[in-house]
């Protein structure tokens, strides 16, 4: 089977399974479980898009963003206003029936992801040309100054908080936005594309001498990690259908932040974990609420001195299966490595020169 | 424009006769000077690199040589003063672009991406052949695939040519040092340059590693049809492989010639041993 069709059959077969927990398990109807897990549940799946999407800018491209719910919020107020000015009479043209309403859904989630990848652009642009630290800071005052806009446009609630957006509490929608998020994070890691990102994180003097255009790619990487935001911003708008900028401040950029740090920069099964973590720990600490970011602060004081790198560092399970795919190569290159070892006594001279080049300079440096 | 000014320049020692002639010189800079604050670190520099040819430049410490990479790779932009490739401009272009029209480097320490694979550090470099674009690598299609394939195939090949092949799933900073620098000019051939520049390749090798580097690069120049510019203080690896040799010092050109005619030039002599 090519490659293409079986992709396709995986993503069917994902969708199928997504929906029947949706309608097994998540129904309110049925009871299964209590509304109190189903929302954390839920509430992963939210945080676990915006984790992801802030780790292809944080963790694989290295530029420092911590706004990221400046733009979250910006995907969620503008899809509110979508959905509350437009979304019933989209609905109703289309029948008011479920295909209606996923039609409006869908227009607002590409609403809030494109006005919050455009609000990424217009940050982006000037802030990645520079090297350095400047995305930290144009980051920190972009979300200073979305939480300020948002306290003070009355069309959108002001302070008070925007209320009447329409209700969608969907395990399939929330958990087929946070995979979609994934799969698009993996597959650009996984590419040249990704390849220009992270040698821009490891050496951009070097990865620019290559070739690489790495304004450019900054700033792809930025707007779309925005735009995914933006979309994590999107289910949480219509998650509870109340929207107040409290939510969106520094400290909320600040968890996300914690998630892809617990997780490991770098590591998409990482951020998941991080985030599912992140979730759970406060409900689990309700009976200390008041203690909640004492317990974070040293949980992450722990970690940096035990595992810098994070949980699960930079690991990747799915390069993992294509090295083993290449696993017979890689024997005989040991095979090849040993034998050298072995012979490294004998004085050869025709393979001295081959030695010597083998010889760490390290090593060389020792032995003087 | 005769084809010979650069060489020809008022810094520059005549020029050297066979070796010069009617070819029209691949690079070229035309009284190319960089100023950082008071300081010129390069100054009025004529210099006409043959295509085809071995290039060493030269000079003692601080003389200006890899500021002048710098500059031929974009890196900086002369303040004053041009710089020409295949008779284009292209000083004031960005590194990325200089690269795209090809040219490509080295660097003096050593700079490959740590986290990445032999292999993926030499596929980063085809970054310029790629014709995957964002939404063919999200979605997985056949070009994608083609793509990736292509690079994987042509980096193998590369690295197979320098005996790196073995180690393609090996961190490319975990390999001997010896064998990072080999690496790192794998990496440089994988943009498919027609002019490359060689940082102090000989920096940190003992005797017999800079034999086989002598070796290497002339199997390059050779094997890829290339253009070899190269920076060394090291006298034994300059003389030993470029065909043309110029001598820096201060930022100004001080000789230019055969390596015959520089090893006995009393102003060269004079540079590196002073007064």
């Amino acid at each position: 089977m090519p490659r293409y069709a079986r992709n396709l059959l995986v993503a069917f077969l994902l969708l199928a399974v997504l929906y029947a927990l949706d309608y097994f398990v998540f129904d309110p109807g049925r009871r299964m479980i209590s509304p109190y897990v189903a929302r954390i549940v839920m509430l992963a799946g939210i945080n676990i898009t915006l984790a992801v999407s802030l780790n292809l800018i944080n963790g694989f491209t290295g530029q420092f963003s911590i706004g990221h719910a400046g733009f979250m919020a910006v995907g969620a107020y503008s899809s509110a206003y979508f959905s509350v000015t437009r979304g019933a009479s989209i609905a109703a043209s289309l029948g008011d029936g479920l295909i209606g309403w996923l039609v409006a859904l869908l227009i607002a989630t590409l609403i809030g992801a494109i006005v919050a990848g455009a609000a990424g652009f217009l940050v982006g642009v000037p802030s990645l040309r520079l090297k350095g630290d400047y995305l930290a800071i144009v980051t920190l005052g972009f979300g200073q100054i979305i939480v300020v806009l948002l306290n003070n446009i009355e069309a959108i609630g002001g302070a008070r908080g925007y209320s009447g957006i329409p209700i969608v509490k969907s395990f399939f929608w929330i958990f087929l936005v946070a995979i979609l998020t994934i799969v698009v994070v993996h597959n650009i890691v996984q590419s040249g594309f990704g390849r220009a990102l992270v040698s821009i994180r490891e050496d951009e003097l070097a990865s620019e001498a290559m070739g690489v255009n790495t304004t450019r790619y900054k700033v792809m990487a930025f707007v779309i990690s925005s735009a995914l935001a933006g979309a994590g911003g999107v289910l949480l708008a219509h998650f509870d259908g109340y929207l107040n900028p409290k939510s969106f401040e520094f400290i909320k950029s600040f968890e996300i932040l914690i998630m892809i740090i617990l997780g490991g920069l770098g590591s998409i099964i990482g951020s998941i974990i991080g985030a599912i973590v992140l979730t759970v720990l406060p409900e689990a600490l309700r009976g200390f609420a008041e203690y909640r970011m004492v317990i974070y602060s040293v949980l992450l004081i722990v970690l940096m001195i035990t595992r810098p790198q994070g949980l699960l560092g930079s690991l990747d399970p799915f390069k993992g299966w294509r090295a083993r795919r290449r696993v017979k190569t890689r024997t005989e290159a040991e095979e090849i490595t040993a034998e050298d070892t072995r012979d490294k006594d004998s004085v050869d001279k025709a393979t001295l020169g081959e030695r010597a080049n083998e010889t760490s300079l390290g090593e060389g440096d020792k032995r003087r | 424009m005769t084809p010979d000014a650069g060489v020809t320049g008022a810094n520059a020692t005549p020029p050297v006769g066979a070796a010069t002639g009617i070819v029209e010189p691949i690079l070229k800079t035309d009284k190319c000077t960089i100023r950082f604050g008071g300081l010129v670190a390069v100054n009025e520099l004529d210099m006409a690199v043959l295509p085809g040819e071995i290039y060493g430049l030269i000079g003692p410490n601080g003389a200006g040589k890899t500021t002048i990479f710098n500059l031929l790779t974009g890196v900086y932009s002369p303040t004053s003063g041009t710089i020409e490739f295949e008779r284009k401009r292209v000083d004031g272009l960005r590194p990325y672009e200089i690269a795209a029209l090809g040219v490509s480097r080295t660097f003096q320490n050593i700079r490959l991406f740590p986290s990445m694979t032999v292999l993926e550090n030499v596929m980063t470099a085809c970054h310029i052949h790629t014709r995957q674009t964002l939404a063919d690598a999200v979605l997985r299609t056949p070009r994608y695939e083609r793509d990736e394939r292509e690079h994987e195939e042509f980096c193998l090949e590369l690295l197979e040519i320098f005996d790196l092949a073995r180690f393609r799933d090996e961190g490319g900073t975990s390999l001997p040092y010896g064998n990072q620098r080999r690496l790192e000019i794998v990496r440089a051939l994988a943009t498919r340059p027609r002019l490359l520049l060689l940082d102090e390749p000989a920096a940190g090798m003992n005797p017999s590693e800079q034999d086989d580097l002598l070796n290497l690069i002339r199997q390059i120049r050779d094997r890829f049809g290339l253009t070899i510019l190269l920076v060394e203080h090291n006298m034994k690896v300059v003389m030993g492989v470029c065909e043309r040799i110029q001598v820096v010092d201060y930022g100004k050109s001080i000789a230019l010639g055969l390596p015959d005619e520089i090893r006995n030039d009393p102003k060269v002599i004079e540079a590196y041993l002073g007064d």
